[in-house]
């Protein structure tokens, strides 16, 4: 049977790892070709890092970078949400692949639909 | 004496920093082609008379990020001294075929991918050193890219002022109320950078949200 891998990743399995794991992790399943769903997201820092370590990947005939689609963050308004100002942001669910495999076809703040291809 | 001069030197540097204000460093964030360069160069040429750099309608033309200094803004009420940096377009993918498209050939292209990768890491790192952000999106197309979602989560984790500007409003399918719906907790302003349609708009709220 043809067809793609998808790994649906627990809030769990990721709150386990360090900020710099994480990217890594997501980078090294991206770049074998797995679609990637991740429960709750990553922080914006972590998105950022992912970008910046996607770019250092990025080779003419290779690797021509990720897509990625998440919600906006949503702002944590309960009582230790305001007590812990920093970390106030309530991430939301993240889909990630390779960017030649995975297309975003339509966007809001609620939902994703995208298209994915088992070939390159 | 030495250690005297020293003294000096030392007390001269703590009074320095403790009463001489850094500008506000403000970061023009966006995808590309949104008309960032576009839009430094009129609030550069504006408040200064120069220019910050050229652009294009092959993406990716800005690939290092550009800083102008004591950039004086004056709106009604009051005045602002800002540096201004504009930022190559973020982008989380990178074809150089897509530079081939644009006619260019294959060497070329490669080189200009690289330096397109090389520019998105730059504007990464600048976001750490930042005091605001003037995210620049193209009312004709979709908000909600990964790069706007990105760029506003990091303001919003820094606790950073962040100013959207919805450009390209003389273009008859640009759609301002889309940007304004997509992310209703942040001021907008929208503005033809190209034209300078509602540029006054744009100067007073800069004026408002960074001073």
């Amino acid at each position: 049977m043809k067809g793609f891998q998808m790994d649906l990743i627990s809030e769990h399995r990721l709150s386990e790892m360090a900020p710099v794991e994480k990217v890594r992790f997501i980078i090294d399943e991206v770049m074998s070709g797995k679609i990637l769903v991740l429960e709750k997201g990553l922080s914006p820092e972590e998105e950022a890092s992912l970008i910046e370590m996607t770019m250092t990947l990025i080779e003419p005939d290779g690797f021509s970078g990720i897509e990625m689609e998440s919600y906006p963050s949503e702002v944590d308004t309960s009582f230790f949400g305001k007590i812990l100002k920093k970390n106030a942001l309530k991430t939301r669910l993240t889909v990630i692949g390779p960017a030649d495999q995975l297309k975003t076809l339509k966007k809001d703040r609620d939902m994703i639909s995208a298209l994915v291809s088992a070939s390159k | 004496m030495g250690v005297i001069n020293k003294f000096k030197s030392n007390f001269s540097k703590f009074f320095t920093k403790l009463f001489k204000k850094q500008n506000a460093r403000i970061g023009i964030y966006g995808p590309p082609n949104a008309g960032k360069t576009t839009l430094a160069n009129r609030i550069i040429r504006d408040w200064t008379g120069d220019a910050m750099g050229s652009v294009s309608h092959v993406a990716h033309e800005t690939r290092r990020a550009r800083r102008r200094e004591g950039v004086t803004i004056k709106a009604d009420s009051s005045s602002i001294t800002l540096d201004i940096i504009d930022t190559p377009g973020l982008a989380t993918k990178i074809d150089f075929q897509e530079f081939m498209a644009q006619g260019m050939d294959e060497a070329e292209s490669k080189r200009r991918a690289k330096e397109a990768t090389e520019g998105v890491i730059e504007s990464v790192k600048w976001l750490e050193n930042l005091d605001g952000v003037i995210l620049v999106m193209d009312a004709t197309e979709d908000p909600f890219t990964q790069v706007n979602v990105t760029v506003i989560g990091n303001m919003e984790a820094r606790q950073l002022p962040l100013l959207i500007v919805s450009n390209k409003v003389d273009l008859p399918d640009s759609s301002p109320s889309t940007i304004r719906d997509a992310f209703p907790q942040h001021p907008m302003v929208s503005i033809s950078a190209l034209e300078g349609k509602n540029v006054e708009t744009l100067y007073e709220e800069i004026a408002k949200r960074f001073g």
